[in-house]
């Protein structure tokens, strides 16, 4: 494919540009359409072209994303979207790969694509819609709904441990892990850009409201009046700090595990300074671990963002050393690369 | 009858022989057959090879579990398999000796190495007496050959520890094989010399094994000739042996040559599919990208993904791995991009028979999907074949935008033949035609981009790879408004594009050639058959003509869809059999297709057909055809 980017300039565009014809068929009210708009705002801000954008899904009600932005689109099969977009992002470096996913398609049915797109750091940016409910499927427990959940498919509440979709993405070592929620479009899109910008598999979970299923699974924490004292903003260089008069801060246990104190009782100094670039994952993860469940304060932000060797780059430089090494591939060469003879 | 001509001084010279080196899994017999195979193709004899070895890499050593051994049939006229039975066993312990003994026919030679013939490896092997010696093998020809003590002997002196000495044994028993059949020395001792070179000590040691094997064939007096075995008349030019595994991967490249499209493999390691990946793995100055994925479903998905990119997208599994792919495969036929999903078909159902070759997933491409879901299937006959079905199978992929499933199998997979090197230029042209730009003019005069809308001679939709201004366009598993490609339920289109997507593959009947029939004036039984079974096929025709009797052969490289001509053919013989390894699977696609009585022949043990059986089943159902001929005649009197 011929790559346009080196000679034509990327033209200006607007939201609109990026909104396709298919009328958007989410329930009314649903987290979907503010993620859906935090999107095709950002879009234009990017510098990128429509042409060079593929947004891939897999099965839910997230995945119906693609449908609705006026780039390149695939709505595939069930958990598989990090998959088809290896395949992709790796031959096709030019494009930017967007993965739209839910909790199910993602932590379920998917769950061993996304860990290994993670570890092996393909070039592309995966949102995570998390609403802790199976919505297409109208209403069973998913892995990230909390024990005792009753849904249509657990009537006497559900027995399993919630996956922490966070703590999962650190573990298979991905270099970009942010959390961010539907009730505020300038941190979305803040979080958005710099998945975008960081180079690698990029992850991003979203507390996203289901209002039909999961009605106010966030509320405590998302709502406009609780927000101030129920989420933790990460700051790269700045102490972890939160509450409506920052009366809140985060320190580290002399155990390696951080927890939620008042200012006042340990002092400014005590707090825990936040870095994402740690090549560590420890301080991220412990981090992650901090809330037990969206009732308690939650950090939000980028807790992670180190820069590794992507794999799609590292497939091509293997092609370019061989070709260096051997020269290009000569057919003949290759027929006649075992033992051959001629019969005259 | 004594041969009175031979000169004891001179090779007496055979048309043909079968040889069957068999041994302990980690006794070297699939080298020494290998090696034995190669120099045989250099002197230019035709050649065909089985190498049948247990699923486990090292199953316990001596048992008749880890018994690994290699076939090969060499012969100065053509041939289509690896031999019926082997004239020559080469027994490196008592397992392999008991594992083989049952194939061979009366007055087979037999060459043991008796060192390994003591009571621990005979109770291993369940022999209570050793057979050497209790007279059980009196209708052979038995040489006992301490292989192991001469061995050890024969690099004593450059300091080897024994243990590490008598692992050179397969190459004393590739000497005596040498010199027995009077093979060319020199590609063996070169191939050592450059094998090994940097391990100097086992170098020389294997090339002493080696000789001493040889000398000893000459200098002992045991033997009471060596044969010769001419070269055969193959057309000239250029030959190579082959495996039908490394043909399949030079059929990806070549067709990613000829195409343009740069090849992607998306694939989870399987027996017995995964020396394709070796193969492509090694090539990446051809710009391939191999990629091995976290499973089977991954290694199909990431295919799809780069074929939505514009790659010649690719998978190769087997049996297991077919299962696990279904779904991806559903996604690309609703996709309608071209995908290549090469199963390499091993015994099942399950893990099964990893390592044996079974055809029995022919039901599983035809059918093997929820929904009306058809694709089409190309099956390759020999190893050889495996190029040119491969190329064949992209071709399609290409041209019609689908996913496509080609069949080899065990069997193909790790068999040889000689391969007269084809030219890339002979290659059949494979163009992506791209879309390059707005297909279709709404009401209000707006151009857009269509993407279902189709070529209607192919039925195919264009294929539009991200990165084209103009084109942006969204598709997915859900049914699709045809032309428009637009999310649509309705009742009326999804009866229509159903019924597209059908005759969309129904279609390339009239884009292949005509049923290939090996008739004779007269015949009224005819054999037809698909993927390997087509040399032991080849071979039972051969013997049946060769009796005199009349009797015609096809054989089908493309199963879905058939060559348009395939009923008329059927219809034409009295008789219709169809061999397959399998319980019966194109038999019943015949007969639900054309409605005619074709019979059964099957076997699914793990191994190929035999043109014995063959030859049994068709003289069979030649008597039944001119029995009831006769009877017509009589009852139209």
């Amino acid at each position: 494919m011929t790559d346009v980017s080196e000679t034509v300039p990327v033209a200006l565009t607007t939201r609109k540009d990026w909104s396709s014809d298919q009328e958007v068929r989410w329930c009314p009210g649903c987290g979907d359409y503010s993620i859906l708009s935090a999107v095709q705002t950002l879009m234009p801000d990017l510098g990128v072209r429509r042409e060079s954008t593929v947004f891939l899904s897999g099965i839910g009600c997230a995945a119906r994303f693609p449908y609705y932005m006026d780039t390149y689109g695939m709505h595939s099969i069930h958990g598989r979207a990090p998959a088809i977009a290896t395949g992709l992002a790796t031959t096709r470096p030019d494009l930017d790969v967007w993965v739209v996913t839910g909790d199910g398609d993602a932590l379920s049915i998917g769950g061993n694509h996304l860990i290994h797109a993670l570890r092996r750091n393909v070039n592309i940016t995966i949102l995570l819609f998390n609403n802790q409910i199976y919505g297409l499927t109208k209403g069973q427990y998913s892995p990230t709904s909390e024990v005792a959940k009753v849904t249509k498919s657990t009537p006497f509440g559900s027995l399993e441990h919630p996956f922490n979709p966070l703590s999962l993405a650190l573990g298979a070592e991905a270099g970009f892990v942010a959390r961010t929620h539907d009730m505020d479009r300038k941190h979305m899109m803040e979080t958005f850009r710099r998945a975008h910008a960081h180079k690698g598999a990029s992850f991003v979970e979203i507390y996203q409201n289901c209002n039909v299923f999961n009605d106010g699974a966030f509320e405590q924490i998302t709502g406009k009046d609780n927000r101030a004292d129920m989420l933790i903003p990460l700051m790269h260089g700045e102490p972890i700090r939160f509450g409506s008069e920052g009366q809140f801060g985060v320190i580290m246990d002399p155990d390696g595990s951080v927890k939620v104190v008042e200012v006042a009782t340990v002092g400014e100094a005590a707090l825990l300074v936040h870095d994402e670039h740690l090549e560590n994952p420890g301080l991220a993860f412990q981090l992650s671990r901090l809330s037990r469940g969206p009732y308690e304060p939650t950090p939000i932000g980028v807790f992670r963002d180190v820069d590794h060797d992507e794999y799609g780059q590292q497939m091509a430089e293997q092609i370019d050393a061989a070709t260096e090494r051997r020269g290009p591939g000569d057919f003949a060469a290759l027929l006649r690369s075992g033992s051959s003879w001629t019969v005259s | 009858m004594p041969d009175t001509t031979i000169d004891p001084t001179s090779p007496h010279l055979i048309d043909r022989v079968v040889i069957r080196f068999a041994g302990d899994s980690g006794d070297g017999m699939q080298l020494a057959g290998d090696r034995f195979t190669t120099s045989s193709a250099l002197f230019g004899n035709d050649l065909a090879t089985f190498p049948d070895f247990p699923a486990e890499i090292r199953a316990p050593a001596g048992t008749l579990a880890g018994v690994s051994a290699f076939q090969v049939h060499i012969s100065d006229h053509t041939i289509s398999t690896p031999g019926d039975a082997p004239n020559v066993l080469v027994a490196m312990n008592p397992a392999a000796l008991r594992a083989n003994v049952s194939s061979l026919p009366q007055g087979a030679t037999i060459i043991v190495n008796s060192d390994a013939f003591d009571e621990r490896n005979l109770h291993k092997a369940g022999y209570d007496v050793d057979p050497l010696g209790d007279g059980s093998l009196s209708a052979f020809s038995v040489y006992e050959v301490p292989m192991t003590s001469i061995t050890t002997e024969s690099s004593k002196e450059l300091g080897v520890k024994p243990r590490d000495a008598e692992r050179s044994k397969n190459f004393f028993a590739l000497g005596l094989i040498s010199w027995l059949y009077t093979r060319p020395v020199e590609p063996t001792l070169e191939w050592i010399t450059e094998k090994y070179a940097g391990k100097e000590l086992v170098k020389e040691a294997n090339l002493r094994a080696f000789k001493a094997g040889y000398h000893f064939g000459d200098t002992a007096e045991l033997f009471e000739s060596s044969y010769e075995v001419k070269p055969a008349v193959l057309e000239p030019g250029e030959y190579a042996n082959v495996t039908g595994n490394t043909a399949t991967a030079w059929g990806l490249v070549a067709a990613s040559i000829t195409s343009g499209l740069p090849l992607f493999l998306g694939t989870y390691p399987i027996t017995p599919a995964s020396d394709i990946l070796h193969e492509l793995s090694k090539h990446k100055h051809f710009g391939i990208r191999t990629f091995q994925a976290e499973d089977e479903i991954s290694g199909i998905g990431a295919a799809l993904g780069a074929a939505y990119g514009g790659a010649l997208g690719v998978t190769t599994t087997s049996g297991p791995g077919l299962d696990l792919k279904a779904e991806m495969m559903g996604l690309a036929i609703s996709l309608e991009l071209p995908l290549i999903i090469i199963d390499v078909q091993r015994g099942g159902p399950s893990t099964g028979l990893p390592t044996k070759t079974e055809q029995a997933d022919l039901l599983h491409a035809m059918y093997g999907r929820h929904g009306e879901a058809p694709m089409p299937i190309i099956a390759a006959r020999t190893p050889s074949h495996c190029f040119d079905a491969t190329v064949e199978a992209v071709r399609i992929a290409v041209k019609y935008r689908t996913p496509v499933i080609l069949l080899s199998d065990g069997y193909l997979a790790n068999g040889t033949e000689p391969w007269k090197l084809p030219e890339l230029a002979d290659q059949p042209a494979i163009d992506p035609d791209f879309a390059t730009g707005p297909n279709h003019v709404l009401d209000d005069g707006t151009e857009v981009f269509w993407p279902f809308l189709r070529d209607p001679e192919t039925l195919a939709r264009p294929w539009a790879p991200p990165g084209l201004a103009g084109l942006e366009h969204r598709i997915g598993g859900l049914e699709k408004a045809d032309g428009s490609g637009s999310v649509a339920y309705d009742g009326a289109n999804h009866e229509h594009m159903s019924r597209l997507r059908a005759a969309k593959i129904a279609g390339i009947a009239a884009d292949i050639p005509p049923t290939d029939v090996d008739d004779e004036e007269g015949a009224r039984v005819l054999v037809i058959g698909w993927g390997s079974t087509y040399g032991a096929i080849a071979a039972g025709v051969q013997r049946v003509r060769a009796r005199g009797h009349k009797v015609a052969q096809a054989h089908l490289v493309h199963l879905n869809p058939f060559p348009a001509d395939l009923g008329d053919v059927l219809k034409r013989y009295d008789k219709v059999l169809v061999p397959e390894v399998n319980l019966g699977q194109l038999s019943r696609l015949l007969r639900a297709e054309y409605l005619v009585d074709a019979q059964s022949l099957t076997q699914v043990s793990g191994i190929p057909f035999r043109a014995a059986s063959m030859e049994s089943a068709l003289l069979e159902l030649i008597e039944e055809s001119a029995d009831s001929g006769s009877a017509t005649e009589e009852g139209s009197d």
